[in-house]
């Protein structure tokens, strides 16, 4: 997916910012055309996610990666303070 | 474009009064956090935590090797602890201002604890949520991000 120099670059240029195709057209040395054709790749892969604005259509980055992490993070805590519910129960069992 | 961010929230009661929860959740904080989490190749021996502002949290290995993967910034004894966290989705030591923060509270709940913890500006790691140059060509920089971020793109356009 990300193989493809001009799918990384477009990627690139997304992740500092949504962008219509025109303006990655314009930044990259791309056709606008190649920039529907790789757009319509990530967007079937989920990796780009496309919303109305005015008259042109806005792409940027899916969310997911932010999504993903907050899944990572909060099985973490999840445990953390399961352990710490023990570990306090012990500590309380422990008292005089 | 407006958009809620993502954050985590965590709460648990603990039977103990406040200020012996505040101090074992930071100063056993060791034996709270899951092991097998960690950035190191060698097995960690400890995780410490320096309870001021200004603080590191840090994991050691056996061998002394140490990696630093948070920092204090509050501590209001025994109410609230709150730390930067350095760690990046792709479990590497973020630089300072890509850090998200973690913020632990203790309120009395009947004989015991409340502990609640949350765990936000999580968007501070990720892609466009400020700039990283140095890190661009870097082998844990965008390269390491990207592939792990269309490898989880593709779990979900394939759910």
């Amino acid at each position: 997916m990300l193989s493809d120099p001009s799918r990384r670059a477009i990627v690139e240029a997304l992740a500092e910012e949504p962008r219509a195709v025109v303006d990655l057209a314009a930044e990259l040395p791309i056709s606008r055309p190649a920039v529907s054709q790789h757009l319509k790749v990530l967007k079937e892969a989920g990796l780009v996610a496309e919303q109305p604005a005015g008259t042109r259509r806005v792409y940027r980055l899916n969310p997911v990666a932010v999504e993903a992490l907050r899944d990572q993070l909060d099985a973490f805590w999840a445990r953390a303070l399961a352990n710490f519910g023990e570990h306090a129960h012990d500590a309380k069992g422990n008292q005089p | 474009m407006t958009s809620t961010t993502p954050e985590v929230l965590r709460t648990v009661t603990v039977p103990l009064p406040v200020e012996q929860a505040f101090r074992v959740f930071t100063e056993q904080f060791d034996l709270i956090k899951p092991r097998e989490h960690n950035l190191m190749p060698v097995p960690v021996a400890r995780t410490l935590m320096e309870v001021r502002p200004g603080g590191r949290i840090l994991d050691e290995a056996a061998d002394g090797t140490q990696c630093v993967w948070g920092e204090v910034i509050a501590v209001e004894p025994p109410e609230l602890l709150r730390f930067a966290w350095l760690i990046g989705p792709d479990w590497q030591v973020q630089p300072r201002e890509n850090a998200s923060e973690v913020e632990v509270r203790f309120a009395p709940e009947g004989d015991g604890t409340l502990v609640s913890l949350r765990h936000f500006r999580l968007d501070q790691h990720g892609p466009g949520a400020g700039s990283m140059p140095a890190a661009l060509g870097g082998d844990n920089g965008w390269p390491l991000y990207l592939a792990r971020f269309a490898e989880l793109a593709g779990v979900t356009a394939g759910a």
